[in-house]
C-alpha cells in the first residue's frame, strides 16, 4: 500500500438486475473489497440491464451479476455475486497465487 | 401441408418449413408455447432450429431471434449456406442472431442469473417483433450454474419469460437422445415435462450406417404421430420421411399406359405398363433385369420423356456401354440430357438418405420415369430393419408425382426359398411384378419371363421366353409339349424337327400324286386302245355279216341257174333241193 500514488487506479462496470438477491450481493461484495483493498483508487459504474436492456446486450452481458474490470489490463471479467473472494482477488490481480 | 385437422389446430402452430415435420405434428411446433429439442452431438438440433426460424422469416413474415451460446454466429451462418435458405441476406429485422458463447476466461464466484440476458433479449424482441425465438445449446449455459436447483430455477425464468412473451419458443440441449438415462438425473428431464412440445433427435450407427430419428416425444393439445421417423439432412435441409397418411389425397390415378420398350411384353400386359405405376422386376443374377429395365428407359426416352436410370451395381457408361450389345441405344440420351444417368454404387449410407437423395435427383432432372436398379440395395447390410418402409415411401412418392417407377430386385436363394417373396417386400406394393428365372435343360440356362401380377390390368400367364440379341429383346412363346417346357435350343431343335417332318410328309405327298398321274395316264392309254380295238371288231363283224349275205344270195342264183340249166321238172327239184 506504499505505492499507493504510483498504483493505477481500477476501473469497475458492474451489470446488475435490478435488485436481484444476487445483484445486490455482487454489489456489496465489491464495495468492501475495494473500500478494503483499493481505497481512493477506484471507479464502478453500475449498471442495470433491466433499466438499459441494450446497452448491456451490445455489451455482451448474458448473466448477471457481471463484473468488469476495465483498467488496468488486462481486461477481467466476473459473473456471479462476488462471494468467494479468494476467486475474486486472484481473478482481479489484487493477490498472488499460492 | 394438409394437416389432419385443417383450421382447427392449425393456427396454433408455427410451421418449421420442414417437410414431413410439419406432417407428423400437424402443422408446426406449437405457437407461442415453448418447445424443448433434445440430442446427440450432431444429431442436427441447430439445422432445425435455423430451419423454424428461416421459414418464419421467409414464408411466414415472423421475424426471429437466434441465441447461440454454443458457435459464433457467423459460423452458424457460414455453415448453413449450402441449404440455400439465404440466411446471410436476411437483415438483422427478420432474423437477429445474438452471440452469446460465454467468454472461455469467464471467472466465476458466487451465484449469477439469466435475467441480464433476458432483459436484453426482450428489448430486442420488442424492436423487432419477434415471433420466434431459439435458444440454441441451452445446456452449455446450464453447465455455468452450479448445482441442479439453480439449473431449475433458470430454466423456470426462462420458460416464463418466453410464455410471458407469447413467443414460440425452441431450445435446443445435448442429450444421448432416447437411449438416456432416467429422465430426472439432468435438468433436462425435468425441462421435459415443463414445456409443451419435445422433440427427440436420434443419430444411430447400425453396422456402420448412419440412421436418423425423430421422435416427437410430447405436444400438448395435438394429436401427432409418436413413432420415430427417420430423416436426414439433405441439401435443403431437414427433411423428415413420413408414410403418406389416409388423410392425404391420392395420386392421381392414369389410365395411360407407356410402353415396356419390348413389343410382346406390352402385348402381354395389355398394351404397356400404367403411368405412374411402380414396376418390379425380380429375378436371379444375370436374368437380364438390367436389360429389361433399359428397354423401359429407351422407350421412355424414344417418347420424349426424361428419364432417370439409378445404377446401383455398376457405372452408367458401364451400364449404357453394356445395353448396346443388345440393341438398346442410351447414349444419344445421354447426351441430349433426356437421359441422367446416376452410379449409386459409391453412394453408402441409410437407406433414408439413398431415398431423399433419389428424390432430389428425380426433381432435379424433373424426371417422369425412373429406374432404380437394383432397389435391393436399400436392403444391405445396416439397413435391414428401415428398408421396408423406406420402399414404401418410395412407391408413395412415385406415385404421388405421377412417375413411372421400374425398380429391379435381385432374388437371391434366401427370397427364393420363402415363396418368391423380395426381400424388401415391396412385391405387394409394386404394381406389375415381372419375374425372371433361369430354366436349365439339356446344359443350358434360357431366360424365362412371366408376369407375376399386374393389377388392374388383364395379363398373360404363360411364360415366355426372353431372347436377348443384338436387335434387341424379344419374347418368344414356349414350346411346351408333354407337360414339358422346352426353351433355347431344345425349342429350336423341337421346332426344327418339326419342320423337317412336315417337310417329308409333304415331299411323300407329291410322289404319291405323281405315282397316281401316272397310272391314271396308263389307264387312260389302255382305255383308248380298247377302244379303238371295239371299233375294229364292230367294223369286222360288219363285214363278215356283209359277206355272209352276199354269199348267200350267190348261192341262191347258183342253184336257181343250175336248175334251169338241168331243166328238172319243179316238183322233184322241190323234193330234191340238191
Amino acid at each position: 500500500m506504499n505505492h499507493a500514488m504510483d498504483a493505477p487506479c481500477y476501473e469497475f462496470r458492474l451489470y446488475v438486475a435490478g435488485d436481484a438477491e444476487n445483484s445486490r450481493l455482487a454489489a456489496e461484495n465489491l464495495h468492501a473489497l475495494c473500500a478494503e483493498r483499493l481505497p481512493q483508487r477506484h471507479r464502478i459504474e453500475v449498471v442495470d440491464v433491466l433499466q438499459d436492456p441494450k446497452r448491456a446486450f451490445a455489451d455482451g452481458i448474458f448473466m448477471t451479476p457481471t463484473l468488469i474490470k476495465l483498467a488496468p489490463a488486462p481486461q477481467r471479467k466476473i459473473i456471479g455475486s462476488l462471494s468467494e473472494r479468494k476467486v475474486v482477488l486472484l481473478t482481479l490481480g489484487l493477490e498472488a497465487g499460492h | 401441408m394438409n394437416s389432419p385437422m385443417p383450421g382447427l389446430d392449425q393456427p396454433l402452430k408455427s410451421s418449421t418449413g420442414i417437410p414431413g415435420f410439419d406432417q407428423i405434428t400437424g402443422g408446426g411446433l406449437p405457437r407461442g408455447r415453448t418447445t424443448l429439442l433434445l440430442g446427440g452431438p450432431g444429431s442436427g438440433k441447430t439445422i432445425f432450429a435455423l430451419q423454424f426460424l428461416a421459414q418464419g422469416a421467409r414464408e411466414c413474415g415472423q421475424a426471429g431471434i437466434f441465441v447461440a451460446f454454443e458457435e459464433s454466429p457467423a459460423r452458424i451462418v457460414a455453415n448453413s449456406a449450402g441449404f440455400g435458405w439465404g440466411l446471410d441476406v436476411l437483415t438483422p429485422g427478420a432474423l437477429h442472431f445474438v452471440d452469446a458463447q460465454p467468454a472461455p476466461d469467464l471467472i466465476q464466484s458466487g451465484s449469477f442469473d439469466l435475467s441480464g440476458m433476458l432483459a436484453g433479449l426482450g428489448a430486442l424482441a420488442d424492436e423487432i417483433k419477434a415471433q420466434r425465438i431459439v435458444f440454441d445449446a441451452l445446456d452449455i449455459v446450464l453447465a455455468l450454474l452450479p448445482d441442479g436447483p439453480s439449473r431449475r430455477r433458470e430454466i423456470y425464468r426462462l420458460h416464463e419469460w418466453l410464455l410471458d412473451r407469447q413467443l414460440t419458443g425452441l431450445i435446443t440441449a445435448k442429450s444421448g437422445g432416447d437411449e438416456e438415462r432416467s429422465l430426472g438425473d439432468q435438468p433436462f428431464g425435468f425441462m421435459q415435462f415443463m414445456v409443451d412440445c419435445a422433440v427427440i433427435l436420434n443419430h444411430r450407427v447400425t453396422l456402420g450406417v448412419s440412421q436418423r430419428n425423430l421422435r416427437v416425444q410430447k405436444f400438448r393439445g395435438s394429436s401427432f404421430d409418436e413413432n420415430e421417423s427417420p430423416f436426414i439432412i439433405g441439401k435443403d435441409g431437414f427433411d423428415v420421411a413420413v408414410a403418406r397418411t389416409l388423410g392425404r389425397t391420392d395420386a392421381q390415378v392414369s389410365n395411360e399406359r407407356v410402353s415396356s420398350g419390348v413389343d410382346r411384353l406390352d402385348t402381354m400386359l395389355g398394351g404397356g405398363y400404367y403411368r405412374g405405376a411402380s414396376v418390379l422386376i425380380t429375378g436371379f443374377p444375370g436374368t437380364a433385369k438390367t436389360t429389361l429395365s433399359g428397354a423401359f428407359a429407351e422407350a421412355a426416352c424414344l417418347r420424349g420423356e426424361r428419364t432417370l436410370f439409378v445404377s446401383f451395381d455398376s457405372d452408367g457408361s458401364e451400364v449404357i456401354r453394356n445395353l448396346t450389345s443388345v440393341g438398346i441405344q442410351l447414349e444419344r440420351f445421354e447426351k441430349s440430357g433426356m437421359l441422367a444417368m446416376i452410379s449409386a454404387r459409391t453412394i453408402t449410407g441409410s437407406a433414408e438418405s439413398m431415398l431423399v437423395r433419389i428424390k432430389a435427383l428425380a426433381k432435379e432432372h424433373n424426371a417422369r420415369c425412373l429406374v432404380i436398379d437394383p432397389v435391393s440395395t436399400l436392403s444391405k447390410s445396416g439397413n435391414e430393419l428401415t428398408a421396408h418402409g423406406v420402399a414404401e415411401r418410395l412407391i408413395d412418392w412415385s406415385k404421388a408425382a405421377g412417375i413411372t417407377l421400374v425398380c429391379t430386385s435381385l432374388l437371391d436363394e434366401m427370397g427364393g426359398a420363402l415363396g418368391g417373396g423380395t426381400p424388401l417386400q415391396i412385391s405387394t406394393l409394386a404394381d406389375t411384378w415381372i419375374h425372371l428365372n433361369y430354366l436349365v435343360q439339356a446344359g443350358e440356362r434360357n431366360r424365362g419371363m412371366s408376369i407375376v401380377k399386374s393389377r388392374g390390368t388383364a395379363h398373360s400367364n404363360q411364360v415366355r421366353e426372353l431372347i436377348l440379341s443384338e436387335h434387341g429383346v424379344t419374347l418368344a412363346d414356349i414350346y411346351t409339349a408333354g407337360g414339358e417346357v422346352l426353351m433355347g435350343t431344345l425349342r429350336w431343335e423341337k421346332e426344327s424337327a418339326e419342320r423337317v417332318a412336315n417337310e417329308v410328309a409333304e415331299v411323300a405327298g407329291q410322289l404319291k400324286r405323281v405315282t397316281l398321274d401316272a397310272e391314271e395316264a396308263v389307264l387312260e392309254v389302255r382305255a383308248k386302245s380298247l377302244q379303238t380295238e371295239l371299233v375294229a371288231k364292230q367294223i369286222e363283224k360288219t363285214l363278215l355279216e356283209r359277206t355272209t349275205q352276199s354269199r348267200e344270195g350267190e348261192l341262191s342264183r347258183v342253184r336257181a341257174r343250175m336248175r334251169e340249166l338241168r331243166g328238172a321238172d319243179a316238183a322233184r327239184s322241190d323234193r330234191d333241193p340238191e
